[in-house]
């Protein structure tokens, strides 16, 4: 029973700092609550850009923050609340920007990239393997060499 | 052999082309400047007490007519300071300008313009920075440019010094005045 309460306690100094910014906000029910984890972490801080909405102290982000929980409140669904941001402060504001025309090198660039390079690495390595075995192949004693050879050593026996 | 070497050889030089490319894009490109998702778009609507006069309502329909500058400024803004004299240049030389008075008290921001000159046509008061959201203000100084219609046309982040104005902002200006 000791061990339980420790962990307990330790589980819930764990969560602490991680609802840091919840804690000013009363959700009427705890699925509100979930949605707005979700969004203030997909949320992108247009002033400090390498933060989300949840980890930024700068003013912007705390009026995003207010304006997710009164759109949550008012029971917006989080297309329209993240449709609201975008319209605003356009599609940088989501870390998951939506796939279109503007955005495919940045979904499938890294794919085609890595593809590339595997193919690469393959013609490479297909075209060494080849040569490799031409070459053994010149090594290797033809037919008529074969019997001269064995006619050498048996001279030699 | 030696056409797969060539090959490579184009590949690495091509590699480096557009590594330089992209490093020169990046030392022109200030990462902290948003383009605007409101280009094309309508002046959100909007309804605030002027700063000057609290008796007195500023409407979007006020914005119409001419092009104009909309410059949101806040005292707490230091930059604002340093932009402040360009404005009153510009304003001398009949450029129209409006301000937005963004999360500021009236106070310090009347006092302000009694002490360094008021450049600006309409005075928009926006304490609470609602509208400033709906502009997607990310912080201060930004200045739109609008044309007649009220259709926001560009927006500049930062200190309108006399080079962004006469290099940038100008030329479009001019071109909203010619429409």
């Amino acid at each position: 029973m000791k061990r339980f309460i420790y962990a307990l306690g330790l589980t819930m100094a764990c969560f602490s700092s991680a609802q840091a910014s919840i804690d000013t906000y009363e959700f009427s029910t705890q699925a509100e609550r979930d949605r707005y984890r979700v969004l203030v972490e997909e949320l992108r801080c247009p002033k400090c850009q390498n933060q989300n909405i949840a980890d930024s102290d700068a003013p912007i982000a705390m009026d995003m923050r207010d304006e997710i929980f009164k759109k949550l409140e008012e029971g917006e669904s989080n297309e329209q609340i993240v449709g609201y941001l975008v319209d605003r402060y356009g599609d940088f504001v989501r870390y998951k920007p939506p796939v279109n025309n503007r955005t495919l090198i940045l979904w499938y660039g890294p794919a085609a990239f890595l593809a590339f390079g595997f193919l690469m690495v393959a013609v490479i390595v297909i075209r060494r393997r080849r040569s490799v075995r031409a070459e053994l192949a010149e090594q290797q004693l033809s037919s008529e060499e074969k019997t001269r050879l064995s006619d050498i050593l048996k001279q030699y026996k | 052999m030696s056409k797969m070497r060539l090959l490579a050889v184009f590949g690495v030089l091509f590699g480096v082309a557009s590594f330089a490319g992209m490093a020169l894009f990046g030392i022109n490109n200030d990462p902290s400047e948003l383009p605007s998702a409101l280009i094309g778009k309508p002046f959100p609507e909007f309804t605030t007490r002027s700063l000057d006069d609290p008796n007195v309502q500023i409407t979007r329909a006020d914005l119409l007519g001419r092009p104009a500058l909309v410059n949101v400024w806040a005292t707490w803004c230091v930059s604002c300071k340093v932009e402040h004299p360009v404005l009153n240049d510009l304003a001398k030389q009949g450029v129209v300008i409006h301000g937005i008075n963004y999360k500021d008290n009236n106070p310090d921001a009347q006092r302000w313009l009694r002490d360094f000159l008021n450049p600006y046509q309409l005075n928009i008061s926006d304490p609470k920075g609602t509208l400033g959201f709906d502009l997607g203000v990310y912080g201060a100084p930004e200045t739109f440019m609008i044309d007649k219609k009220g259709i926001i046309r560009h927006k500049f982040v930062g200190v309108v010094d006399k080079r962004v104005w006469r290099e940038k902002l100008a030329p479009i200006y001019q071109e909203l005045l010619d429409e």
